[in-house]
């Protein structure tokens, strides 16, 4: 049934085009019970189930999602993956999910254009280029790369940007890092359903998660809109429904749910070679390989589950985008859209146990949870599969906020008060 | 080669009026009333593009926003412009893109051979090996191939507006429905707004040629513009509808300049108490082999080229449909003398049509349709399968595959639209409150029954906007609808060896479909995902429908069952730079300006950017670098007299009867029992104990204080205050008034400060006695009320002098003036933040919402037994871990060396990986120590004062050897602020 | 979106600031121990549905009020 992908089999199909390619992953009824159950079909949820079957063996396992494979946040978001994290816990989580990222197109034999184009984050004030120092210095003690740029190889890398007296803020500088980069994020989806499909996963979509089964403290199942499936062990990555479906079993989580925008124009040739960022106001941007300009700023700054944004905040986006890069100016946006995420008060994520036994908790990811796939699958297996926290997720703990053990990564306190 | 001819007469065109404009440098000419598209179509272009991905020659298929074929650059700036868009004016420049060297001869059609490799979903799966990073290697070539046209990296020349309006109802789109609904609402008395893309009223009624017809439209037309109350906006789309009314619309401007300051477009935000969608629908492709040849187009958009551009097929045409519409053009181009063949899907087609068909000597084709199309650069043969086989020589095909109505703007609510069967196609599948539907949009196609609906529209509309008196209906012309009829035809059973498209302009056959059938993409989202399936510049508006349907036909399911897609704004392209209007370059965010910036101009200030402030960095008077000329400045407040402008500093004033309370509460140190006079270094936490802003706060009287915060959280502060006030501490009479734009803020700073002050003040008492360090004195000067705090930021003898923005360029130069005797300068920004870390006063760069009172060394300030904001969090176990990194002094121990910012602290025997023990915040040169300080955060802090560090700074391959000291690096009992 | 100020009236979304959920019960000044400060900081209901919460006009009059907002539509309002 497998049928591995490569130049030599797309010859082969091309010569013989009646023999179609076997589905990407299959679409089975759902079982009455599976040792493991995964729910939500996003980045997450399929990492996870993938990792449980390779890492750990654990094959009868099936993923739940309420729509289509992909239809949340894995596919909305803009596609930016990088590792430049500073604070202990975060940058070696980050760290091994880059690794990660560098060879999964080949551990799922599925490319997912993992292009390490490198991401440049601009400095706008003397200050702020320190702070950048710091963080590029933590990533090079830890082994990841990064560089400084003063503002004439920023001028030479990334011509295009506005160093006229016409710019709000000048450009001091900036720090690199090469292997950050962008992911073709549907890919993600496909790749980990298809690869945890053949490891005898079981990939079920249309079937939403609507309350768990108790035995007293302990989860046991679930009931979903396709009926009620038991499972040894339960572990949720529903992102942006994190709190909902937190609440079924009676846990209430340190998250809110807000909508972040994203916005893509038209395809041009290619005219932007990097991940741009900007330290005047949170905005990046790439351009796609079909040529796009993909880009994004805050959060709208209020809690909804709507997936639509305000235009004030696209206004302040588009006004970022052609303030920093006067070549957007003329660009048309095609689409803009929202997804909802899942936030927290520190802007760092959990994975780990809860205080209900077989139930696990994966979520809270804020801006960041698309380059943080590979490695928040990688340890939420180890967790479901040990029952304890890996090594690197031990700091995403649902109760570090009790403990006083925030890992503030940006140093903007909590987020509710600011915008 | 050409398929198309103008005629001498008929159409919209204005023959007196001759424009001129290029066409890939060649001068062309059509006349005012002429989109680019009908000009090139005049001139004989059939063939105007390649296509996306296999450089296919392509032709113009529309004559709408839909067009996914005919794109160019516009004027050498603007890519991707969809020629039906366009409206042709002397002197525009049309460029062909993405062929080489040309569209008539493309050598990149290579792609055409290699299509097999191409099917769909290729690159996911090769392009993988042979290393880990191949991708690196095969990705340049993709991005090369892929993009369309070419952007350009020139500052826009052109100028945009913003604005907002507001109207009772909006209507959008001004065919024959939205005129009525906005006649109908105009009349009961609504502000109305009509909003229309093209640059002409009518909608569909511009392609007619019967004479009631434009009757009708004329007589609407006048009454509208005669109305008062209503507005009407013709070149104005409406992009997007958003939360609560609100509809994002884009006039674009016929006589745009921008030497002139007129802008070429203006994004209008308005918000609507009531919005109809009139919005029409476009007609859809039909989907056979080669059915993208030049040549091959729209049904109704060649019957608007006849009828509005006068543009004809140059002998003969074949049409071919599923529904009745099409028959329209038919008869219009067999009345125009064109030789018409019909080929009709349908096997049994309206008697009516057949009769008039016969007539008009056009031949007719039932059960039929087309099995290929021949011609390299544009169509000249057609083969015809399905009850007739016959081969059909011809200038122009033109297709229709029935309706689409354009439920855009009403999903962008969030409501689906739903399949209608009777129409097979889309329709809303609901309105939001106060929206209403009227004509093609709700699948209503004759014209009567649109008038009608329009009529109850209108008047819904107006009376939801508060317009209930009813209003005189529109009249019909009294003709009689013909029943619509359609059979849908998705695509064909098989497509032999020819490409059948889809998706015209992404390159998607119906091939692709299949296989992404075959491997599960059967989900909507992933079909157009995996192949691209409408993500084109043409936001797939005639491909999505047609691809349903054939996936539905796949899946052997309904159409209903199969799931629809999802659409996003904006309708059609929308430039960047019109969302951002004139909010960018300088404009992008205001310029704060501190009340003594033309004052610190004069004295030769350098600015920098400090968030929306422009801050004097340093002064002429000491340098023309920073880092030399706040050496300078340091050693002048060090040793003599300085003055820097600290009005940037957030100032709140406090009063209230319980104003004592609520600082007390809000600050971890007490302020009820601050003497009247006096001031008070204070500390805040946020709710969770963590360090929220610093500043002084000054008792002027029993009931009423001044607080300063530090310039970067001014806002916030005050925006916290104010919450705790209004929302939790209701009982508490407060009243918080926010200053810092009324009042600006000096720095008099150095030994010699009480004696420059007594020159500036002769009347005031500044002694020791009277104006003690933490002392307050309101002294007055010409009648204007100054306030001298007795402060220092510095270590040094230091005052803060506070008065009335308006007065203190003149105080300023008053004081600068009559110190002159003791050499008194301006100091800046850099050497302020110097002079505080020699000092070891903590700012912005400790202050990062990370730290703890006690990582700060500032615990001790905090009351024991008092409450106040963040205490009970502040004890959280990990908060109070004996090994937190809390505030160091930092001494470099090797001369020849910097300190730097941002460096990572390691102990002298460490390995150096990993997180280190701490880093450095902020870095300064010490006058007073002649060597590199810093402040910093260490594990442990103080407990290892005296202990050798590696200070290390990977990025630049450096460690330096440095010792923790105190942070107070001069000064450390006080004597000189007591001074 | 617009929000509607007790002073001004409705107003864009674009000139409030957003105060968080305003059902918590921030607990009396001093009293409350950790927990319950804990609580009430760091966790939150965050319903798919109706939700009390803050606003502030702050480019406008600066009044912080309460309003229930459906977080499903974004409807400001009591529904039924
Ligand atoms: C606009 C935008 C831009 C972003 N940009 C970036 C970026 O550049 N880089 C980056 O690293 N991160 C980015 N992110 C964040 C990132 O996309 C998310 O953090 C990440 O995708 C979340 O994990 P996920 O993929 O598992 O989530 P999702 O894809 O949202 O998966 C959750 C799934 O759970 C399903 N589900 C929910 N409830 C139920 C239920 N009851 N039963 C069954 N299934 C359920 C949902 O349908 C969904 O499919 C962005 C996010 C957005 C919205
Ligand atoms: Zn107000």
């Amino acid at each position: 049934m497998f049928k591995p992908y490569s130049a030599l089999a797309l010859a082969k199909h091309a010569l013989s085009p009646d023999r179609p390619w076997p589905r990407a992953w299959n679409s089975p009824e759902p079982k009455s019970s599976y040792d493991a159950i995964v729910i939500g079909g996003g980045g997450h949820g399929l990492a996870t189930a993938y990792y449980l079957a390779k890492n750990h063996g654990l094959t009868n396992v099936a993923v739940l999602e309420r729509n289509y494979i992909g239809s949340g946040n894995v596919g909305r978001n803009t596609t930016i993956i990088r590792s430049n994290y500073m604070i202990d816990g975060n940058t070696q989580f980050f760290e091994h999910s880059l690794k990660l990222w560098e060879g999964l197109s080949h551990e799922l034999n599925f490319n997912c254009m993992v292009s390490h184009r490198g991401q440049v984050v601009l400095a706008v004030s003397p200050a702020q280029l320190d702070t950048f120092a710091r963080r590029g210095n933590i990533m090079r003690l830890n082994g990841i790369d990064a560089e400084l740029l003063d503002r004439g190889q920023v001028m030479k890398l990334l011509p295009y940007l506005d160093y006229s007296k016409d710019a709000r803020w000048p450009i001091y500088g900036g720090i690199i890092q090469e292997r950050a980069g962008t992911v073709r994020h549907d890919a993600v989806a496909w790749g980990y359903a298809r690869a945890a499909d053949t490891l005898g996963v079981h990939i079920i979509e249309n079937c939403e998660v609507t309350g768990f089964v108790m035995d007293g403290d302990k989860a046991v199942g679930v009931e979903t809109s396709r009926g009620k499936i038991l499972a040894g062990k339960i572990g949720i990555a529903v992102a942006g429904h994190s709190s909902h479906v937190a609440k079924m079993a009676g846990l209430r989580v340190p998250i809110e749910t807000h909508v972040l925008q994203a916005f893509v124009t038209e395809p041009v040739k290619p005219m932007v070679d990097h991940v741009i960022s900007w330290g005047a106001e949170l905005f990046y941007l790439s351009q796609s390989d079909k040529g796009g300009m993909v880009f994004g700023g805050h959060i709208d700054g209020f809690n909804t589950y709507t997936q639509r944004g305000q235009f004030p905040r696209i206004q302040t986006v588009a006004e970022c985008a052609v303030s920093l890069l006067p070549l957007m100016s003329k660009l048309r946006l095609l689409r803009h859209w929202g997804g909802v995420m899942d936030m927290t008060p520190d802007g760092s994520p959990f994975i780990g146990r809860t205080e209900r036994p077989n139930l696990y908790f994966n979520g809270g990811w804020c801006y960041q949870g698309f380059k943080a796939t590979p490695a928040s699958g990688w340890t939420f297996a180890h967790t479901i599969a040990h029952d304890e926290e890996h090594e690197l997720n031990r700091a995403y703990s649902l109760d570090r906020f009790e403990k006083g053990r925030e890992l503030d990564e940006f140093g903007i306190g909590n987020w509710t008060y600011k915008q | 080669m050409t398929a198309f001819r103008r005629l001498d007469k008929g159409g919209r065109i204005d023959r007196e009026k001759s424009v001129n404009f290029t066409y890939d440098g060649k001068s062309l000419g059509g006349f005012a009333g002429d989109t680019l598209a009908s000009a090139l179509l005049a001139n004989g272009k059939t063939l105007t593009s390649r296509s996306f991905k296999y450089h296919r020659p392509r032709g113009i298929m529309s004559a709408g926003v839909e067009e996914p074929n005919g794109l160019f650059a516009i004027n050498g700036n603007e890519p991707n412009i969809p020629a039906t868009t366009v409206d042709l004016v002397e002197g525009l420049a049309a460029q062909s893109q993405n062929a080489w060297p040309s569209v008539d001869f493309d050598l990149m059609a290579v792609n055409s051979f290699a299509a097999p490799l191409f099917q769909t979903g290729f690159y996911y799966k090769t392009f993988m090996g042979p290393f880990k990073k191949s991708w690196m290697f095969y990705e340049p070539f993709i991005r090369r191939a892929a993009g369309i046209g070419k952007g350009s990296c020139e500052k826009d020349p052109d100028r945009y507006e913003t604005a907002h309006e507001f109207c009772d109802v909006l209507v959008v789109g001004a065919g024959p429905a939205g005129l009525t609904t906005a006649l109908v609402a105009g009349r009961s008395g609504a502000r109305v707004v009509l909003v229309e893309q093209d640059l002409e009223l009518g909608g569909q009624l511009l392609s007619e040629t019967d004479r009631d017809f434009e009757m009708w439209r004329t007589t609407q037309v006048a009454e509208l513009r005669s109305l008062a109350n209503v507005t009407i906006r013709t070149r104005t789309t409406a992009q997007g509808l958003y939360d609560d009314n609100l509809v994002v619309l884009l006039q674009r401007h016929e006589n745009h300049d921008a030497a002139r300051g007129r802008p070429r477009q203006t994004l209008i935000s308005l918000r609507s108490k009531a919005i109809i969608f009139a919005t029409g629908a476009i007609e859809r492709p039909l989907v056979f082999p080669n059915n993208d040849r030049p040549g091959v187009m729209l049904a109704s958009a060649l019957r608007t080229y006849l009828n509005r551009f006068a543009i004809v097929p140059l002998k003969r045409a074949l049409i071919v449909t599923n529904n009745d519409t099409a028959y329209k053009t038919a008869f219009d181009l067999a009345e125009a003398g064109i030789a018409v063949t019909m080929a009709d899907h349908r096997n049994v087609i309206p008697s009516d049509l057949l009769s008039r068909a016969a007539m008009l000597g056009m031949a007719m084709f039932p059960g039929t349709g087309i099995a290929d199309v021949e011609g390299a650069k544009q169509v000249t043969r057609v083969q015809l399968a399905g009850n007739h086989s016959a081969t059909i020589e011809c200038d122009v095909l033109a297709m229709s595959g029935g309706w689409n109505p354009v439920v855009h703007l009403t999903s962008h609510s969030g409501i689906k639209p739903v399949y209608d069967d009777a129409i097979a196609a889309f329709v809303p599948g609901g309105y939001a409150k106060n929206h209403f539907g009227a004509g093609a949009v709700t699948g209503k196609f004759g014209f009567e029954s649109v008038i009608k609906d329009g009529n109850a529209a209108g008047a819904d509309a107006a009376k939801a906007a508060g317009f209930d008196k009813p209003a005189t209906p529109v009249a019909t012309i009294g003709a009689k609808d013909r029943a619509y009829k359609i059979s849908p035809h998705w695509a064909p059973k098989t497509t032999g060896k020819g490409k059948a498209f889809v998706d015209f302009q992404s390159d998607v056959t119906v091939k692709d479909i299949r296989t992404a059938h075959d491997e599960g993409y059967v989900a909507v989202e992933h079909l157009k995902r995996y192949t691209t399936l409408g993500m084109g510049t043409d936001q797939g508006k005639t491909s999505n429908i047609n691809a349903i349907g054939l996936m539905a036909e796949l899946r052997e399911m309904p159409i209903s069952q199969a799931g629809t897609t999802t659409f996003r704004p904006p309708y059609t392209g929308l430039a960047v730079g019109a969302i951002a209007g004139r909010t960018v370059g300088l404009h992008f965010r205001p310029y704060r300006l501190s009340p003594l910036h033309d004052a610190n101009k004069a004295h030769g200030a350098t600015f920098i950017e400090a968030g929306l402030w422009m801050r004097a960095w340093y002064y002429a008077w000491a340098g023309s670098t920073p880092e030399t000329a706040y050496i300078r400045e340091m050693e002048l407040v060090r040793n003599g007299v300085g003055i820097a402008d600290i009005s940037t500093l957030g100032k709140i004033d406090v009063q209230g009867p319980d104003a004592a309370e609520f600082l007390n509460r809000v600050y971890v140190n007490g302020f009820a029992k601050l003497p009247v006079g006096r001031a008070r270094y204070g500390v805040m936490l946020s709710d969770d104990g963590v360090v929220l802003d610093d500043g002084t706060t000054t008792r002027i009287a029993d009931i009423h204080y001044y607080t300063t915060t530090t310039t970067a959280q001014a806002g916030e502060v005050m925006s916290w205050f104010e919450y705790l006030l209004q929302t939790q501490w209701t009982d508490l009479k407060v009243h918080v008034t926010s200053l810092t734009d009324e009042w600006a803020g000096m720095a008099v700073s150095g030994p010699k400060s009480r004696e420059a002050l007594q020159l500036a003040f002769p009347d005031a008492d500044v002694s020791n006695e009277n104006l003690p360090y933490m002392g307050c004195l309101d002294v007055h000067l010409d009648g204007v009320r100054i306030r001298i705090l007795r402060l220092s930021f510095s270590g040094e003898l230091a005052y803060e002098v506070h008065v009335p923005a308006e007065y203190a360029g003149s105080l300023w130069e008053h004081v600068l003036k009559v110190a002159e005797p003791l050499g008194i300068r301006p100091y800046g920004l850099e050497a302020l933040a110097s002079l505080r870390i020699e000092k070891g006063h903590v700012a912005g760069l400790e202050l990062d919402h990370r730290n703890t009172l006690d990582d700060l060394g500032l615990g001790k300030i905090a009351g024991k037994e008092k409450s106040y904001v963040g205490k009970e969090l502040r004890f959280r176990e990990a908060l109070q871990a004996p090994d937190r990194w809390s505030l160091v002094g930092i001494e470099l121990m090797e001369p020849d060396k910097k300190l730097r910012g941002g460096s990572i602290l390691f102990s002298a025997g460490d390995e150096i990986k990993g997180h280190g023990r701490g880093y450095i915040t902020s870095v300064t040169w010490s006058t007073e120590l002649k060597k590199f300080i810093a402040l910093g955060l260490y594990q442990g802090g103080l407990k290892h004062e005296g202990e050798d560090i590696i200070c290390a700074f990977p990025l630049k391959n450096e460690q330096v050897k440095a010792r923790i000291v105190s942070p107070h690096f001069i000064d450390r009992e006080g004597a000189r602020l007591n001074a | 979106m617009r929000i509607p100020c007790p002073h001004c009236g409705q107003r864009d979304v674009g000139e409030f600031r957003y105060g968080g959920d305003a059902s918590k019960a921030r607990p009396a000044h001093g009293t409350g121990d950790m927990k319950a400060w804990h609580d009430y900081y760091f966790l939150f209901d965050n319903p798919k549905g109706p939700h009390d919460e803050y606003w502030q006009h702050v480019l406008g009059c600066r009044q912080w009020f309460k309003l229930t907002r459906n977080t499903a539509t974004n409807e400001i309002g009591e529904q039924p």
